[in-house]
């Protein structure tokens, strides 16, 4: 192991000297505490490093130690259910061996190498395998089967292979190449900082069904997209990514809590063991893996987190499955890169952040997308990557969110006045857009129903309608306005209140189907059509709005998936209110 | 015997250049010997081979580069606790300014601490009761949270304050909490207002202060709040206290760290503030929680006045990302007359929704929550529309959201200074108020609810 100097200590960076054999983003071990730390810069035999750890009471004339290997992750049975820091430490036993606090130069496996694991093969000796293909499978939890691959680069024949309980260092299997057997562990190591590699990128068909109505029905993700949810703070950025990896129809996921409250954290933790998937029926906390890196933890390590995060999730697109990443928020990763390039004194681009920002950005949500996996099995898998932005003042002009957008295909605009009137999940609908509609609205009238589509359009007509009549309601007040007119704004404001709004923390408004998704807004758009037909038959506009159907189209939200009975009654109701009104106005005009 | 250097080469603003110096540490504290009789502290803000580049926290006026003395302390800068801190009042830096002994501690400790483990965190879901309707009932506390107040120059921040420091209680215990109070760059007459009031209700015995006043060091500002947390988190987790710390005024703080950020001629980032800002204020506020097998706990309330009274400014702006929520008060509220002056509709608390509900405060508290604030939305809307086009033009229901909106801020919004109302009676007089509504558009309230609380008199 080759050993450098410290030269220079400022915050989290350090300058090393007699590094000439190190190589750029190899991880090295900084003084006799064993700071973990990156080389980020090399300028002959000096690197730059950045700490992943607090460097108080480093000093110069210190060692550091290379390791000789980039900053790399374990992939293994033992991922679902952890809760890992920036760089892949599991929290749980941080704890259990310091104490309630972070201790430093704590190393500490990703992956527990005792625990055994019962492995299953899929291959039989005599079978040629190469990289990708799927040797056997670990059941890891009660819902996530862990299938162990081909590692990269070994192709040939199967030579060995047996079922049983096996560590995650054992051998399973031993693989005979060109150049001479190879053992296999279920244990791989992959560079965070390098994509996994795959056969084929295709473009995304199928929506992420989430649950959430504004996000289903009006700007859906498809399952290999791309978005991103910006807001000012108190927008509930953090409420929107919680409720999507609650609910999202994912085999898998990952969620990143980058540079954010510890609190949210600890929620996450307490709730997900707590809540049940409405797919599988067991707990959420089964199908996830959590990557923290709180605000008061080092702030490298937290540029660091977001690589972590999308690599383990790459790892599980690759056994085929579909995998969603949150990444909260990716605007204090952008920080903490930023915060690096000006120790390192790069010439800033806009707003001090480095020229390099976009780039990286891209980079990121580039990793997300449906891919046909290596493998002779042709199997798919994708990873959809759901990041919040923390625009600074909302400004969405700032470059975080511009780079951001440029990449990510759907937009969720958190708007602040939404929220300070507590109209959640705080998303206009007249900014927000998702470039996946057309795409996904054939998957969806095929499963859903025909007219998803077409009740879509008709709802955002309204709500656009609306914006502009609002204007004149403002100047002119809402006598100046046509009785049809009005209907539209009561329409819309139906829309917005009984349909877009939703409640998180409602034990039935938390999570809506797709089908009762389409019944609610169906429900709002009839009484629509039948309020206009029956004002233009004559019927006065104030007996229409004081139908009691109108509230009870308001609770449909409440009534509980699978009673199809009471949300279809709600349609009956409605035709005999419509019916007994002309009835009375008929009655009424012959008076 | 510690190695004294007479090698300052440098001095600008805060910033101190010390040379050929041996074994220095990022971040250990500096002893520097103006004269016979002066000593003052500094902190290695860089170590580059043999040189130093040091903060001083107490300006450099006086210094001599000759013959100035400095000498390196091999340790970071550290906290003495014992339980005898509380009734005292120390200086931004921890010395006594009562006018009493030194302390002797029990321990010495760093006060930048290390970051709490999220996985050892305990989720904070008690509810605090502050007797004050806009909180308790709209933005409720919980301990172990972080809930800023964001105020402006001339707002009663500091009576709100003061008043939640001698009401808060836990529901169904007498408990009460200790208060550490650490202020950065406030005005005497505002440091002596919270400890009069500290004095006439006792509150003094149970209360350590840090004092950092305007004419105090500014560079000092920036070890006052790890002061006072340090010695929270001393109370909360060691001799298991409910702490209640008082952390004003942060626009001071973030002040004196731009001072150093440009001395060092570091990259801007918004308004001349550094680009570490957000990590630095983290490194504070996420010092307040819970810890899971720790009776005590820490919560927090820093208080920032806006400049212009600008929410998007960075300093707010930051903060608001980084705690659990706001209470921002009003200056249009505060000309009506009304205290404390809370602006509700922009007010939240994020954690409001595990404090509330059946068993802890009642099982009507978050839908009627939900419904106060939409009605005063709507209600405030109504207003707006009727101060361009005339009361006349608004619909029946408008005009009642409109008297709504003035209700609601009146009487419940509006309290006195020492009224402490039971969660109960906040919650009663939400519904009393929500009487002047039609019951349809009580659309946010779950049925059973209303038939069971909803009073029986029905607006005419």
């Amino acid at each position: 192991m080759d050993e450098g100097r410290i030269v220079k200590v400022s915050g989290p960076l350090v300058i090393a000297e007699g590094m000439g054999n190190a190589k750029m983003y190899d991880v090295v071990r900084v003084s006799d505490k064993r700071l973990i730390g990156e080389i980020i810069e090399m300028r002959g035999d000096r690197a730059s490093i950045q700490v992943y750890e607090e460097t108080a009471g480093l000093g110069p004339g210190e060692p550091v130690y290379t390791t000789g290997e980039a900053l790399s992750v374990e992939l293994a049975p033992g991922l679902i259910e952890a809760i890992y820091d920036g760089i892949q430490r599991p929290l749980d036993e941080i704890k259990d061996r310091v104490g309630d606090r972070i201790e430093r130069g704590i190393e500490l496996p990703g992956i527990d190498h005792e625990r055994k694991w019962h492995f299953q093969p899929r291959v039989a000796p005599g079978d040629s395998v190469e990289p990708g293909d799927i040797l056997g499978v670990v059941q890891e939890t009660t819902v996530v089967e862990h299938r162990i691959m081909v590692p990269h680069g070994v192709r040939g024949t199967v030579r060995d292979i047996k079922e049983g309980e096996f560590t995650v260092v054992d051998v399973v299997a031993t693989v005979e190449t060109s150049d001479g057997v190879k053992d296999i562990t279920m244990l791989t190591r992959w560079p965070v900082r390098r994509g996994r590699p795959y056969a084929e990128k295709l473009a995304p068909y199928a929506p992420l069904v989430t649950g959430q109505r504004i996000i289903d029905m009006f700007f859906p993700v498809a399952k290999g997209g791309a978005a991103c949810v910006p807001g000012p703070f108190g927008s509930g950025k953090t409420v929107v990514q919680h409720q999507l990896a609650r609910w999202a129809d994912s085999d898998i996921i990952v969620y990143v809590g980058c540079g954010e409250r510890g609190n949210e954290m600890t929620e996450v933790l307490m709730d997900f063991p707590e809540l049940t998937d409405p797919r599988t029926g067991e707990p959420l906390m089964k199908r996830t893996t959590l990557v923290a890196n709180t605000s008061d933890m080092p702030v490298a390590a937290r540029e660091a987190s977001i690589y972590t995060g999308i690599t383990i999730a790459e790892y599980f697109r690759d056994m085929g499955y579909n995998v969603a990443l949150m990444a909260d928020s990716t605007s204090r990763w952008a920080e903490a890169l930023r915060e690096i390039s000006g120790r390192l004194e790069e010439m800033p681009g806009e707003e001090g952040y480095p020229a390099y920002l976009g780039s990286r950005i891209a980079e990121f949500y580039e990793r997300a997308g449906r891919v046909k996996c290596l493998g002779t099995d042709g199997r798919e898998g994708t990873l959809t990557a759901i990041g919040a932005v923390s625009p600074p003042g909302g400004d969405l002009s700032e470059p975080v969110a511009q780079a951001t957008l440029r990449v990510a295909k759907v937009f969720w605009g958190l708007d602040a006045t939404l929220a300070a009137r507590r109209h959640f999940p705080a998303i206009n609908w007249l900014i927000s857009y998702s470039l996946y509609l057309e795409r996904l609205e054939e998957q969806l009238s095929k499963t859903v129903a025909t007219d998803f589509g077409d009740l879509r359009k008709e709802a955002m007509q309204l709500l656009q309608e609306e914006a502009e009549l609002e204007e004149i309601v403002r100047l002119v007040g809402i006598d100046a306005l046509s009785i049809k007119d009005r209907l539209s704004l009561e329409t819309s404001k139906s829309i917005r209140e009984d349909f877009l709004h939703q409640n998180a923390y409602h034990e039935v408004d938390t999570y809506t189907s797709l089908n009762k998704q389409r019944l609610m807004l169906k429900a709002i758009l009839d009484f629509h059509h039948s309020a206009l037909n029956a004002v233009e038959a004559g019927v006065h506009f104030d007996a229409v709005m004081k139908l009691e159907v109108r509230d009870n189209i308001a609770r449909m939200k409440y009534i509980p998936e699978h009673e199809d009975e009471r949300l279809n009654s709600v349609f009956r109701e409605m035709k005999a209110a419509f019916a007994g009104l002309t009835q009375a106005g008929e009655g009424e005009e012959v008076a | 015997m510690l190695k004294e250097y007479r090698t300052v080469s440098e001095v600008a603003g805060p910033l101190m250049v010390v040379e050929q110096v041996e074994g220095i540490k990022y971040g250990e504290l500096v002893e520097i010997e103006v004269s016979k009789d002066e000593i003052r502290r500094g902190r290695v803000l860089e170590a580059d081979g043999s040189k130093a580049l040091v903060q001083l926290f107490e300006g450099s006026a006086g210094l001599n580069l000759a013959t100035a003395k400095v000498r390196f302390l091999g340790r970071g800068i550290e906290l003495g606790v014992s339980m005898d801190m509380l009734g005292r009042v120390f200086d931004g830096f921890g010395r006594p300014r009562d006018g009493g002994p030194q302390i002797i501690p029990e321990k010495k400790v760093d006060i930048n601490g290390n970051p709490i483990n999220p996985y050892a965190r305990d989720y904070p879901s008690e509810f605090i009761q502050t007797g004050i309707s806009a909180i308790d009932g709209l933005n409720t506390l919980v301990r172990g949270q972080k809930l800023p107040i964001f105020s402006g120059s001339g707002l009663p921040h500091a009576a709100l304050a003061a008043q939640i420091a001698r009401q808060a209680r836990v529901l169904g215990t007498d408990e009460k909490f200790s208060v550490v109070f650490g202020a950065m760059g406030i005005t005497f007459e505002e440091a002596d207002y919270f400890i009069s009031d500290f004095r006439r209700t006792g509150a003094i015995e149970r209360a350590v202060l840090f004092v950092n006043l305007a004419d105090d060091p500014a560079i000092e500002r920036i070890s006052t709040p790890r002061m006072a947390l340090t010695a929270a988190e001393y109370l909360a987790f060691e001799k298991d206290m409910h702490v209640l710390v008082i952390l004003t005024d942060i626009t001071n703080y973030a002040e004196a760290l731009r001072e150093v950020s440009a001395a060092r001629m570091e990259v801007p980032g918004r308004r001349g503030y550094p680009g570490y800002m957000y990590t630095d204020l983290a490194s504070m506020y996420e010092r307040a929680g819970r810890i899971k097998g720790r009776k005590g706990s820490i919560t927090q309330i820093p208080i920032l006045t806006m400049p212009e009274d600008d929410k998007t400014h960075p300093i707010v702006d930051l903060t608001g990302y980084i705690t659990e929520g706001q209470i921002l008060l009003a200056r249009e509220l505060h000309r009506k007359g009304i205290y404390p002056p809370i602006d509700v509709l922009p007010s939240l608390s994020r954690l409001k929704d595990k404090g509330i509900g059946d068993g802890k405060t009642r099982e009507d508290h978050a839908d009627t929550m939900n419904q106060l604030y939409a009605a005063y939305a709507r209600g405030k809307d109504a207003k707006e529309l009727a101060a361009i086009l005339g009361e006349a033009a608004l619909s029946e229901d408008d005009k009642r959201f409109s008297k709504f909106a003035d209700e609601f801020e009146m009487r419940y919004v509006n309290q006195g200074l020492e009224e402490n109302r039971t969660i109960e009676q906040t919650l009663d007089l939400g519904w009393e108020l929500l009487t002047l509504l039609p019951v349809r558009e009580l659309k946010r309230i779950r049925e059973e609810y209303i038939e069971k609380y909803l009073p029986d008199t029905r607006p005419a």
